[in-house]
């Protein structure tokens, strides 16, 4: 293990690009999805059809596809991004549709005398949606929203192919020069257990602090 | 889905596997060159050392060879044929004839990143795959050769609008090379204040530099010339002043003395009597200038 305990700076590096790549994209994940599952249970029908087929289509998409269709592809239609942005563009856009799908599976639990309730009270849609139903929903689905901000962290790795230096491009570069893969990457694997692992230690308490209880 | 008890699991397991190993051999896969029985001449079989690799693998029959399958002008997937071609393929195919002349040669995909684990492990016999030799690799793996010495060199749009002449002119540019290569250590070394950017593939790199987002490319002065060739000398330029030298050498498992000492014996035979630089013509020869003259081998 000499090799990763001499380059433990570059490691370093490393997580820290991906814990910053990871951090960022679920922002604009959870955005996204929160947003599109709000098309998606409304009631304006372009917007459901619209919502649905983002859905649709960026979750069919091999992620590794999603990146160099992004980076290598569509400066030729103008639009160029540096590496992190682009990492960080598609990974919100590849996650938010799971992150859509689990807000409309976490709104579909709200029981329906919920909503009656709301609208005899004189709310419009966005006030039912946004005081009444979403803080409801968000809190039955805080395990899936986990596992997919665990699968993000090891998603971030695939950013490698448009040749952003984050954990597992850092490994690979030490492996490539020292010669040694299998100590390198076993390093590699236990930093990303040390990312994923609190994660969900910490998800099991939010999931308890903010349970319903009835 | 009725559930397999676990008791059947092993057993079953164990039947599937005699079954792949039994299957894998008969039927070449695609890339595989059949060199034995076709050539013209006929030569009996020659004679090894009892033990040796090399009478294992001509008794077998065969031999497993890695390289790569997207290395232009050295291993390539014909679209036509789907045979590998290549200078490294046609290296492979000139020592193994002095193996045995009916080995049948199982061509397999090596990416760089792979290649002293496939050796280590076994699953190929020897790596020709634009592989230069170096002391970390020689921790694991022994090099024969070299048979080739490529040399780092720059590659950048055509006309050169930004004056690059050599590697010190790196600095402060935008470099692009390919993960797992030693280009991408030497950029680094020798130019600490460019900014390197590194992709999977060179294509990678040659769309990246086509776009605007780097400004040279570098790595070994061959693959150049082949993304020189592909792209269209319209679109980019080597610069012609390599800063390095990368010997290729041909991997084997660690500690095979004798079979180290066959391949370097048949390496030089092969300098001397111009089967290897006609094998270089028909293939880095078609993009490159004049014939080089053959590397001497290295005996360490």
């Amino acid at each position: 293990m000499d090799v990763v305990l001499d380059n433990l700076d570059r490691i370093a590096g490393g997580l820290g690009v991906t814990v910053t790549l990871t951090l960022a994209s679920w922002v604009g994940a959870f955005a996204i999805g929160v947003v599109v599952a709000s098309f998606r249970v409304g009631p304006i029908p372009p917007l459901r059809v619209l919502g649905a087929s983002y859905v649709e289509v960026v979750r069919n998409c091999p992620l590794t596809v999603l990146f160099v269709v992004f980076f290598f592809g569509f400066p030729s239609i103008g639009i160029t991004q540096p590496p992190f942005t682009s990492a960080v563009i598609v990974l919100s856009v590849y996650t938010g549709a799971f992150v859509a799908e689990t807000v409309r599976a976490g709104v579909n639990t709200v029981a329906r005398g919920q909503v009656e309730a709301a609208r005899s009270l004189g709310l419009g849609f966005t006030q039912v949606l946004g005081l009444v139903v979403l803080p409801q929903a968000l809190r039955s689905v805080v395990g899936p929203l986990g596992s997919l901000f665990s699968a993000l962290i090891r998603n971030s790795s695939v950013a490698y192919t448009i040749g952003l230096v984050e954990l597992t491009l850092t490994a690979n570069q030490i492996a490539l020069e020292t010669a040694q893969f299998v100590p390198v990457f076993t390093g590699v694997a236990l930093a990303y257990l040390a990312l994923t692992l609190p994660t969900g230690l910490a998800l099991g308490v939010i999931e308890r602090r903010v349970a319903i209880r009835r | 889905m009725k559930r397999i008890p676990s008791r059947w699991l092993t057993p079953v397991l164990v039947v599937l596997a005699l079954f792949a190993t039994s299957c894998g051999s008969d039927e070449p896969a695609p890339g595989t060159g059949a060199r034995g029985g076709d050539g013209g001449e006929q030569a009996q079989a020659p004679e090894h050392p009892e033990g040796s690799t090399m009478a294992a693998i001509q008794a077998a029959g065969t031999i497993t060879v890695g390289t790569k399958f997207d290395q232009r002008l050295f291993g390539q997937t014909n679209p036509r044929t789907g045979e590998v071609e290549g200078f490294d393929v046609e290296i492979a195919e000139l020592v193994v004839e002095a193996i045995g002349p009916e080995v049948e040669i199982d061509f397999v995909e090596t990416p760089s990143n792979i290649r002293e684990i496939a050796i280590e492990e076994g699953t190929v016999d020897m790596v020709v795959a634009t592989y230069t030799i170096n002391d970390a690799r020689k921790e694991r793996i022994d090099f024969a050769g070299p048979y080739y010495v490529a040399g780092q060199d720059i590659m950048v749009p055509a006309g050169n609008p930004l004056g690059i002449g050599g590697v010190d002119d790196l600095n402060g540019k935008r470099v692009c090379s390919v993960q797992g290569s030693t280009s991408i250590t030497n950029v680094r070394e020798l130019a600490p204040e460019a900014q390197v950017t590194e992709f999977p593939l060179y294509t990678n790199c040659a769309d990246a530099m086509r776009d605007g987002r780097v400004d040279a490319v570098s790595t070994d002065n061959v693959i150049l010339l082949g993304l020189v060739e592909q792209y269209g000398a319209e679109v980019f330029e080597v610069v012609g002043n390599a800063f390095t030298t990368e010997p290729y050498g041909i991997g084997i498992p660690k500690g095979d003395d004798q079979l180290r000492s066959f391949i370097n014996d048949r390496l030089e035979e092969i300098f001397a009597n111009g089967e290897w630089a006609a094998a270089y013509e028909r293939t880095v020869g078609t993009v490159s200038e004049e014939t080089p003259q053959p590397p001497a081998v290295d005996r360490y």
